[in-house]
Parts: C-alpha cells; sequence; structure tokens
C-alpha cells in the first residue's frame, strides 16, 4: 500500500484532479458505451417486432381487399347470369 | 486448411458464438480490471520523477494502444469485406468503429490530464497528439459513412475504404515519437526486447491492458450481435429470436 490514510489517496501526492479527472471521464465513457451497445439489443428486437407487425398488418389488407374483389365479381357474373 | 471457418461466416452461428463467449469475456474483464485497477492506484510505487501523476499512464497507455489495435482490426475487416465482399466482416467492422472512438478519446483526454501537470499544457500540436487526433477523426469519419446509406453493403464499401486509406496513420503515430522531436516521451512497454520499466510497475499495468482489451471484446461482441440482428432482419430465424423476446406487442 502506498498511502496511508484515505485523504492522502484522494490528494495523490498533489496530483488528485488529474489522476481523478483522467479515471473518472475514462470510466464514465465506457460505462456509458457498455450500457447502451447492450440496450441497443432490446432496442433493434422491438424495432423489428413492430417492423413485423406491419407487415403482418399490410398482408392481411392485402388479403381483405382480393377477398372482397373477387366475392363482388362474383355477384357482378350472377346478376349477368 | 481454413474449411473449419466457413460455418463462422453463416450469421445465425456467429451470433450464437458471441453470445456464448461473452460470459467468459465479461467475468474476465470484470477480474483482470479490478485487480489491474486497485493495484495501479493502490500499490504500484509512484515514479520517481513524476509522482502519483503516474497512475494516469495505467489507462492511457491501454487506452491508446487498444485505439490503434482497433482500428487495425477494423481494416483487416474493412479488407476482407472488400476483397472477398464478406458481410459478417462489414458487421464487424461496423461494431469496432464506435469502441475504438471511446479508446481514442480516453487516450487523448488522460493525455491530455497528464499533459498538463507535466508539460504545462493540456494540448500541444506535436506529431504523436496531432496523429491521435486523426485517428479520432478518421473513427468518426468510418461511423457517420456506416450510417449514412440505407444500403448497409454499399454503406460498409465506403466506410471501408476510407478505413484502409486512414490506416496509413497507424505506423505514422507509432514512429511519431521517432521521426520527429516530439514533446511525448518513447515507449516503455513495447520496447524490442526488455521493457525499461521496473516489474512492480509493469505487473499491474499487464493486468489492466488486459483488462481493458477484454472489456473491447465485451462491447465488440454486443454491438456485432445488434449489427447482425439489424442486417438480417428479414430471415426467419431472426423473427422467431424476436417473436420470443420484443417486450411489448
Amino acid at each position: 500500500m502506498q498511502f496511508n490514510s484515505f485523504s492522502e489517496f484522494i490528494n495523490m501526492g498533489g496530483y488528485g484532479f488529474y489522476v481523478w479527472l483522467s479515471f473518472g471521464v475514462s470510466a464514465l465513457l465506457l460505462v456509458i458505451l457498455l450500457i447502451s451497445s447492450k440496450a441497443d439489443h432490446q432496442k433493434i428486437i422491438n424495432n423489428i417486432a413492430k417492423q413485423k407487425q406491419r407487415e403482418d398488418k399490410l398482408r392481411q389488407a392485402r388479403e381483405l381487399r382480393k377477398q372482397q374483389a373477387s366475392s363482388a365479381q362474383d355477384e357482378a357474373e350472377q346478376a349477368t347470369s | 486448411m481454413w474449411k473449419w471457418l466457413h460455418p463462422y461466416a453463416n450469421p445465425e452461428v456467429s451470433y450464437h458464438f458471441t453470445g456464448r463467449l461473452l460470459p467468459w469475456f465479461s467475468a474476465l474483464a470484470a477480474i483482470l480490471l479490478s485487480i489491474g485497477l486497485v493495484w495501479a492506484l493502490l500499490f504500484a510505487p509512484a515514479d520517481y520523477q513524476q509522482g502519483d501523476s503516474f497512475r494516469i499512464f495505467y489507462i492511457h497507455v491501454p487506452a491508446a494502444s487498444l485505439s490503434m489495435g482497433i482500428y487495425f482490426g477494423m481494416a483487416i475487416a474493412a479488407l476482407c469485406s472488400l476483397v472477398w465482399q464478406l458481410k459478417l466482416a462489414d458487421a464487424s467492422a461496423a461494431a469496432m468503429a464506435p469502441v475504438g472512438a471511446v479508446f481514442t478519446a480516453i487516450a487523448l483526454l488522460t493525455g491530455s490530464a497528464w499533459g498538463k501537470p507535466m508539460w504545462g499544457t493540456w494540448w500541444i500540436w506535436d506529431a504523436r497528439l496531432t496523429s491521435e487526433l486523426i485517428l479520432l477523426f478518421l473513427y468518426l469519419g468510418v461511423i457517420a459513412l456506416h450510417s449514412a446509406f440505407e444500403d448497409k453493403n454499399l454503406a460498409g464499401k465506403a466506410a471501408g475504404i476510407l478505413t484502409l486509406v486512414g490506416s496509413i496513420n497507424l505506423p505514422i503515430i507509432k514512429y511519431s515519437v521517432e521521426w520527429w522531436n516530439t514533446l511525448h516521451q518513447g515507449s516503455t512497454v513495447s520496447k524490442l526486447g526488455k521493457p525499461s520499466m521496473s516489474l512492480d510497475m509493469l505487473w499491474p499495468f499487464l493486468f489492466c491492458f488486459l483488462g481493458f482489451a477484454m472489456l473491447v471484446a465485451v462491447i465488440v461482441c454486443y454491438r456485432f450481435r445488434n449489427e447482425i440482428l439489424a442486417r438480417n432482419s428479414i430471415r426467419p430465424w431472426v423473427r422467431e429470436l424476436v417473436s420470443a423476446r420484443a417486450t411489448h406487442k
């Protein structure tokens, strides 16, 4: 152990400001990067889920329209015959 | 000879493989960094000239050498992507760029905070400092190009060319302290032959360096997996994974 007391440790032989500034800024940047990289995972999964929902809705709408169109055509054919 | 590598070009295999590696990298990073940082801050002796300000070294040097190491990795990935059109190489290059940028920023900021008490200035337009600043701008350019195009293949190509052209900066950073007369001191750790450093300072450095390297591996794995998911969003295996994991319907 290089330091005799906690205040001596904080003081860092007079260089406390520079040492703790370096360690603090580095820790802050790395923690932000780590957390945001981890959090992006769920965000991307939710985005793909939303995209999938949208596609499903579009497909359903398309099928519904096709059904309506064909049934309208059937009615029209029955009316003419 | 290289056949064993082929399955890893499959995004699904790589996604699960990096997922299995992550807990090991995380545990190693946590262990090595806690030992290394406590050793560096509390037990390593103060430098006979620089006193306790020397403890900044334990972040500054690993961050600086990793900032170049990550760039080197990114350049290899860019080369693979441009020559063999490996899509996963693009994804890994895109995953590495932000991590490299953060480590370059840390190297510059801690260097600045070390330079103020030792050199009397926060910044000087010296060869080492300026070339490292250019490295930061290269990373930012690569990140910008990756997000500038809707088409990820086109984005990867543009970013890859910038990465390869920018790799000329790596030897310039490395040898800047020898080629030019600079304020920045020469290398003490990676000198060929014997490092000119006492062992009770070198050991904590090795722990810190490996710890930070493992942290890089952890963050790059997270980002690589994110890139794979985002780039393969229409694949059935991603769709299955998404319907199992999505938090809101």
